[in-house]
């Protein structure tokens, strides 16, 4: 086996283990660290890809910022007592189970019988995909208008948030 | 042969770093004796040199207390996040021009990546978990507090941080870190190092503050001042995890500055220091050590601003960092890249 599929099993399986972990610890501030140890992999698995700037983005964006802020909101609310977070079965739950054995299925399938179809070329082109500079062209060029429309997103976000804030204060 | 020069690389760097931090506290004891006009430690050794020796085997013989309420696991795991996120950090950082040793060129640098500086904000980013999980995992309300005020605290000042980067980068035209200090050896107007300390004044002064932020010293000591937390997110740690906060305090403090070096003053490069005709060998010592002394001088910085100033209120943190950097930064990269583009 060469070093990168080492390194690749070794990422797939923490962060299949730590993702179980994620849903199955009773303990919400456990269950969030495990959920930065899975962003932790995943952005290995991106850097076995050649995914710099992905994978760099992964754990500045996830688990630096977004999941500091989760933590800050369990450990504010204090959500202590496990017991009260046993929830019962739902339809929403049912709905889940089924949309995500969908996706399975469908990667199943995909990776089974469909492999032939992915294009060879783009693969060994990894290298040069995964950088900075070629994701900042395309951005700027290709998909300069999806990039625009994500700001104005962001800014009804932000305007929002502000609107919540605000609307505590009066 | 590749894997024994990282290798090497990397115990050279710890090393340093880990003796530096030996020398830095005793200096920063001594500076802050002399600040406030006392003699400060002068009884172990010759000059009080083996004082932090003493303070280690002192941390390292205390007993490990863990509070009764506390979370085990995550009362352990806090200090080994903070002190693994302060070893990693450097790894990205250029220490010198690349060396001859033997007949094989070696960069001075352990990782020359593609994305040098967002690695350094994405690790930097990540420190913050050691202080909010030593907070939370004590079960003790000062601890809590001091925990709760650094996440807030960092998150606010990560931003400006990444900000200010930003007119350095477009500056350069890239993340790299080797080729940043590359571009800063030019000179301006033929005398002037091309430094980003001249180029990028504002993005310069607003990345030193964020930097005290991001480190938790004072004037930024939120998380852990003394006279309303106790001691903050560690007032329930003891010897060995209490000293491994202490040792990533000032290791943070050593990367920092070595950040603020490799942006904005040059890094290893040495005015003028191609006039000497130095031969290639001991050029690149030169270069080695023109990056140590720039750092030891940010770093004795660092330390008298931090005798010399009060520390801030927290609502004053908060707006200083929303409200006046976040905007002054946001300004820069903006100016910058309507320079760069007018030209």
């Amino acid at each position: 086996m060469t070093l990168q599929a080492v390194l690749f099993y070794l990422l797939a399986a923490v962060s299949i283990a730590s993702a179980i972990m994620v849903i199955t610890r009773r303990n919400p501030v456990t269950s969030a660290l495990f959920l930065v140890l899975n962003f932790f992999s995943l952005g290995g698995l991106y850097l076995t890809l050649h995914a710099q700037f992905i994978a760099v983005i992964q754990i500045l964006v996830y688990a630096g910022a977004i999941m500091v802020l989760f933590l800050f909101v369990i450990m504010l609310l204090n959500l202590g007592d496990s017991q009260s977070l046993r929830e019962v079965i739902s339809l929403r739950k049912l709905a889940g189970v089924g949309l995500s054995t969908a996706f399975l299925l469908e990667i199943i399938y995909i990776l089974g019988f469909r492999v032939s179809d992915f294009p060879a070329g783009e693969v060994t082109r990894g290298l040069e995909i995964g950088t900075v500079e070629y994701i900042g062209q395309k951005l700027f060029t290709d998909y300069l208008f999806p990039f625009e429309i994500t700001s104005i997103l962001l800014l009804a976000a932000i305007v929002g948030a502000v609107v919540m804030a605000k609307r505590k204060l009066d | 042969m590749d894997i024994l020069i990282a290798s090497t690389k990397i115990a050279v760097v710890l090393a340093a770093m880990l003796t530096s931090v030996v020398f830095l506290v005793l200096v920063e004891r001594r500076m802050s004796a002399f600040i406030q006009n006392r003699i400060g430690p002068n009884r172990v050794g010759p000059y009080g040199l083996l004082q932090s020796v003493a303070d280690v085997v002192k941390l390292l013989m205390k007993e490990d207390i863990v509070p009764a309420k506390a979370n085990k696991p995550l009362h352990d795991l806090a200090p080994i996040i903070s002190i693994a996120v302060a070893m990693t950090t450097f790894a990205v950082i250029p220490f010198g021009n690349a060396i001859e040793l033997f007949g094989t060129t070696i960069k001075l640098q352990i990782a020359d990546v593609n994305i040098g500086i967002l690695y350094i904000l994405a690790i930097t980013s990540l420190g913050v978990y050691g202080l909010t999980l030593a907070g939370w995992s004590s079960n003790n309300k000062y601890s809590l507090l001091g925990g709760l005020r650094s996440s807030a605290q960092m998150i606010s000042y990560e931003l400006s941080m990444g900000l200010a980067i930003i007119g350095v980068i477009l500056m350069a035209g890239t993340l790299r870190l080797d080729v940043i200090v590359e571009k800063q050896t030019e000179y301006l107007l033929g005398w002037l190092p091309a430094w980003n300390i001249f180029l990028q004044p504002v993005a310069f002064i607003t990345f030193f503050i964020a930097a005290f932020a991001e480190t938790n010293r004072l004037p930024f000591d939120l998380p852990e001042a003394e006279p309303e937390l106790v001691g903050g997110f560690h007032t329930e740690y003891t010897g060995l995890k209490f000293g491994l906060f202490f040792l990533a305090e000032y290791m943070n403090m050593i990367t920092a500055s070595a950040i603020v070096v490799t942006l904005f003053l040059g890094g290893w490069h040495l005015p003028y220091a191609d006039m000497l005709g130095l031969s290639g060998f001991a050029l690149s010592i030169l270069q080695v050590l023109t990056f140590c002394g720039k750092i030891v001088l940010v770093l004795l910085f660092f330390i008298a601003i931090r005798w010399t100033l009060p520390r801030f209120r927290y609502d004053q943190l908060m707006s200083l960092g929303w409200k006046v950097m976040l905007p002054l930064t946001l300004a820069n990269a903006l100016v910058t890249a309507l320079i760069l583009l007018a030209f």
